[in-house]
């Protein structure tokens, strides 16, 4: 499928075009692709708003429950109103977007670190650690990892933010893993790795100094596909009941809203501003994720 | 089988990894309501271990386990005792089938409908106008499109009950009424899987379909005087709905999984509500019993589509020949 790869493109020869700075770098790579810029911008208004409930709410332990009244209907004094405990509403979704961001980008990190390591080690070597790898890549990606993870998460006691992220990882690595080690496949039959092997480098040398810089830019592309997808999961999670109970995120507020009624009883201001924050946080990663098409697959470039 | 296998053995030995004891636990939890528990407690432990097979080595509770599994005995539940985890997959079974294939096989047919017409070029103007909407719709989690339509339509306008799967008070009967009654009830829910879950086929059917519109034989076709409608219907949708059918199949762990969280919201009687009471109530053997059981199904529902495709596309073959 893609003939070209990095490689080449990136190590275009200087009298092809002037030389770049890595600023001009990286504005003409945003012209081409707007939907980056926007992306980045949503995410930028989404930690706005995050330091803009720090800064209004008068103490950001609010979040805990009775804070306030129960069921207050947004005011001047709670903007977003409280829950049916009296948490105030602006300091839960105000922490919840970077909570949950953080939890993603987590999971979204270890995952991508365990896929890297793994399917470079796999697609190098072969024989029977690729062997392994594959079987746990193909079976794992069969059983919807929800419901992977509700076995793990049942079996955690006291689960946290960290935890959340661990356990959500527990299967975040499982789709990077397939689509880099087919990555590294077709890479390290290229002559450049051929000749690096035959002027005698070794094999972690090769994968260190040869595969990885070239294969940075389709990583970094696999991270925002794993950080959206781990958002999804940890979301899922807690709306089960299996998030972290003491620390405020979107998925707890949305349990909380299906366990104690939230929508039959009429609070719209409960469920809509989670629900708006999660929208938000998918539309940015799916416009960040098409703008960074181009970083994974530099054959767009050419066409385009 | 090999899916089935591993699930089931990491269902196995997760729980015993984490270094609980479920009888102490138990008998802990017990003790906290009140009811006393003296020095007798390790004897009280012994027994139980005894009566649950939890005092033989590993290997052979894992045996007796596989055993177990295989005559869909998964135990008693814990919290609705005498009720055997069997028994209550078994009763919210059939809702969350009923669910999910109705809504399932509609927003399937209907999407890849509304995806080729997207990349037909004479496709009327209004109907490429609304795509976008779907589209938007298919990015939304089907969960939370159904606290919008919960609010709207059962809170503010009242049209649809807001909760279950049929009115509380009635009993289930082969009546006419009463299937009037379960329709309205599921109509949410599955409006809600249906409108989120329609533009992700849509957007893999125009994908296909445009492809398949520069292919030789829909140029041959156009060349023959076909009539548009024949060549759209019998040459184009036919040939772009196998990708579809093999995208069906990887998708359906995530089609089960989203469904269960909409169960939830609609707090409609099916697995996925069983699953959520089960967490909240720690019932363990349901829980392991529910994750079994939907892998299962997907497991099986992948493997007959794997069969069957080479049937439906002589194209692909099994590589034998």
């Amino acid at each position: 499928m893609d003939d070209v790869k990095s490689g080449e493109v990136i190590e275009e020869p200087a009298t092809a075009r002037p030389r770049l700075t890595v600023r001009e770098e990286i504005v003409g790579y945003m012209q081409r692709n707007p939907t980056l810029p926007w992306g980045l911008w949503i995410l930028v208004g989404l930690l706005l708003f995050s330091l803009f409930a720090r800064l209004y709410v008068e103490d950001v332990e609010h979040y805990r429950p009775l804070s306030a009244g129960a069921f207050l209907s947004p005011s001047g004094e709670y903007p977003l109103g409280t829950d049916s405990h009296g948490r105030d509403l602006l300091a839960v979704n105000g922490l919840g977007v970077l909570n949950t961001l953080m939890l993603g980008l987590l999971a979204g990190l270890i995952g991508v670190g365990v896929a890297t390591v793994l399917a470079f080690m796999a697609a190098y070597y072969g024989g029977w650690l690729d062997a392994v790898v594959r079987l746990v890549v193909d079976v794992g990606l069969t059983i919807p990892s929800l419901l992977i993870m509700v076995l793990i998460a049942i079996a955690v006691q006291g689960i946290d933010l960290w935890m959340m992220a661990l356990v959500i990882s527990s299967t975040s690595w499982l789709w990077p893993t397939r689509t880099i080690r087919s990555q590294v496949l077709t890479l390290k039959e290229r002559a450049y790795v051929e000749v690096a092997r035959l002027s005698g480098m070794r094999g972690i040398e090769i994968i260190l100094k040869e595969l990885v810089p070239n294969l940075l830019p389709f990583i970094i592309a696999s991270l925002v596909t794993t950080t959206a997808s781990a958002i999804l999961a940890s979301i899922g999670l807690e709306a089960l009941g299996l998030g972290p109970p003491d620390d405020p995120t979107l998925g707890m507020t949305i349990h909380r809203v299906i366990t104690y009624g939230g929508v039959i009883m009429g609070s719209w201001w409960w469920w809509l501003a989670p629900t708006i924050l999660i929208t938000l946080v998918f539309i940015a990663l799916y416009l960040i994720n098409l703008g960074t098409d181009e970083l994974a697959n530099p054959t767009l470039r050419r066409t385009a | 089988m090999l899916v089935v296998w591993s699930a089931a053995t990491i269902n196995f030995f997760l729980p015993r990894m984490s270094g609980r004891d479920p009888v102490r636990a138990r008998l802990a939890a017990q003790a906290m309501k009140g009811v006393s528990i003296g020095k007798g407690i390790d004897k009280i432990v012994e027994t139980y271990d005894k009566k649950f097979g939890l005092d033989v080595p590993l290997t052979q509770q894992y045996i007796n386990y596989l055993g177990d599994l295989t005559r869909f005995d998964l135990g008693p539940s814990f919290s609705r005792y005498p009720m055997t985890v069997s028994q209550l997959i078994g009763a919210t079974l059939p809702w969350t089938l009923g669910l999910l294939l109705t809504s399932t096989v509609f927003s399937f047919v209907f999407g890849s409908i509304f995806g080729a017409l997207v990349a037909w070029p004479s496709t009327p103007d209004w109907v490429r106008s609304i795509s976008p909407m779907f589209f938007a719709f298919s990015a939304i989690p089907y969960y939370l499109l159904g606290l919008f339509l919960l609010y709207f339509f059962a809170y503010t306008l009242k049209w649809f009950p807001g909760a279950g799967g049929y009115q509380l008070g009635t009993i289930p009967e082969p009546s006419l009424e009463f299937a009037i009654d379960v329709l309205k009830h599921s109509l949410l829910p599955a409006f809600s899987i249906i409108l989120s879950s329609l533009g992700f086929w849509a957007i893999g059917m125009r994908g296909t379909m445009i492809m398949v519109e520069g292919l030789d034989y829909m140029t041959l076709a156009e060349a023959k005087g076909l009539k548009g409608r024949t060549i759209l219907w019998k040459y184009g949708l036919r040939n772009a709905l196998l990708p579809q059918i093999t995208s069906f199949a990887l998708s359906l762990g995530f089609v089960v999984s989203g469904a269960v969280l909409v169960e939830i919201v609609f707090a409609y009687p099916g697995i996925g509500l069983l699953l959520f009471n089960s967490i909240k109530q720690t019932d363990f053997p349901v829980i392991q019993g529910i994750v079994l059981t939907l892998i299962g199904a997907i497991a099986t529902a992948t493997l007959i589509i794997d069969v069957g495709l080479p049937f439906l596309d002589p194209r692909i073959s099994r590589g034998d020949n």
